[in-house]
């Protein structure tokens, strides 16, 4: 993965199959602390403790296709070469959070990348999801949430190239705020 | 173009793209409508299937072809990622493999516009070992 905003795709896609309804995704750069934290929290199905366990594991999969699955395991070892950790918790029927930790100035911490872009994708593609995303700062704070976005546009259908465009110019107008 | 920032510039907009979306619905029929699907695992992500499907979207909207681009998870080809599916109305989906920009263009213009078909199509029946 080239960065961060791609790994956050990839475990997305995870909560979109588990069946969520509500999808979070949270990030919060610190540069006192030096951290970049990103969670991702679902309501989807949950996964009991022993597959919580194994998912991190390159050689666990729940896919039937082939026998690795290297999703998480890759995000894991991103975060922890950076200096950072990774944790992630799950109950069955409740839903899921992935936590991971980046060292901000780390040199291998991968950039974060075109989350507007990503965000895009993933709203266009699974329009009937709520997606809560929050991007802080060091204080600055800029918020998405398809909630909000539904309402104003009043059933005009958000997987429309047209207006997948104008969301997606106007997230990335507020990150550029929210980044510099 | 003017810059949107927050909803209450989106809500400004909304007649604009209202107006767009109502002259697809004209001619809409969901039946006829083609479906392009991209395969976005984790190796179709790090072969760069958002770029891909980025680009599709883009272009099927500049060109005026009325396409749903969509992703699906995994399709178990990982040794051709980026992997792209197309449906056309009434048709078998066919999944192109390898698929970069110069492919996509090429599944717009000669698949979808005249049904040509192209390199690198993987074979409907090709199952994997565990089905078997």
């Amino acid at each position: 993965m080239k960065d961060l905003s791609l790994h956050i795709l990839d475990v997305v896609q995870n909560s979109v199959s588990a069946g969520a309804k509500n999808i979070v995704v949270s990030i919060a750069e610190d540069t006192k602390k030096d951290t970049l934290t990103i969670l991702i929290q679902d309501d989807g199905k949950g996964m009991a403790p022993d597959v919580v366990a194994r998912v991190t594991d390159p050689y666990y999969t729940t896919r039937t296709t082939r026998h690795v699955g290297l999703g998480l395991p890759l995000f894991k070892q991103n975060a922890e070469m950076s200096d950072g950790l990774f944790h992630i918790e799950s109950q069955v029927g409740r839903g899921t959070v992935v936590k991971a930790v980046f060292g901000h100035s780390h040199i291998d911490r991968p950039p974060l990348g075109d989350m507007a872009g990503v965000l895009m994708m993933l709203v266009g593609s699974n329009p009937e999801i709520e997606y809560y995303y929050k991007h802080t700062k060091d204080g600055r704070e800029y918020v998405f949430d398809t909630r909000e976005v539904k309402e104003v546009l009043e059933g005009l259908p958000l997987n429309e190239p047209a207006v997948l465009r104008q969301l997606k110019e106007m997230v990335r107008e507020n990150l550029r705020e929210v980044e510099s | 173009m003017t810059k949107i920032k927050s909803l209450a510039d989106l809500k400004k907009m909304k007649s604009s793209l209202q107006s767009q979306v109502a002259l697809r619905e004209k001619s809409d029929n969901p039946e006829g409508r083609i479906l392009v699907r991209v395969g976005m695992g984790t190796s179709g992500i790090a072969s760069g299937a958002k770029q891909v499907m980025e680009f599709l979207i883009d272009e099927l909207e500049k060109r005026n072809v009325d396409a749903i681009v969509t992703q699906t998870g995994d399709m178990g080809y990982s040794y051709a990622e980026p992997t792209v599916e197309v449906t056309l109305p009434g048709q078998e989906p066919i999944v192109f493999g390898d698929v970069d920009q110069k492919k996509a263009d090429d599944i717009i213009e000669k698949y979808i516009k005249n049904g040509e078909l192209l390199d690198g199509i993987i074979p409907q029946n090709y199952e994997t070992i565990d089905k078997k």
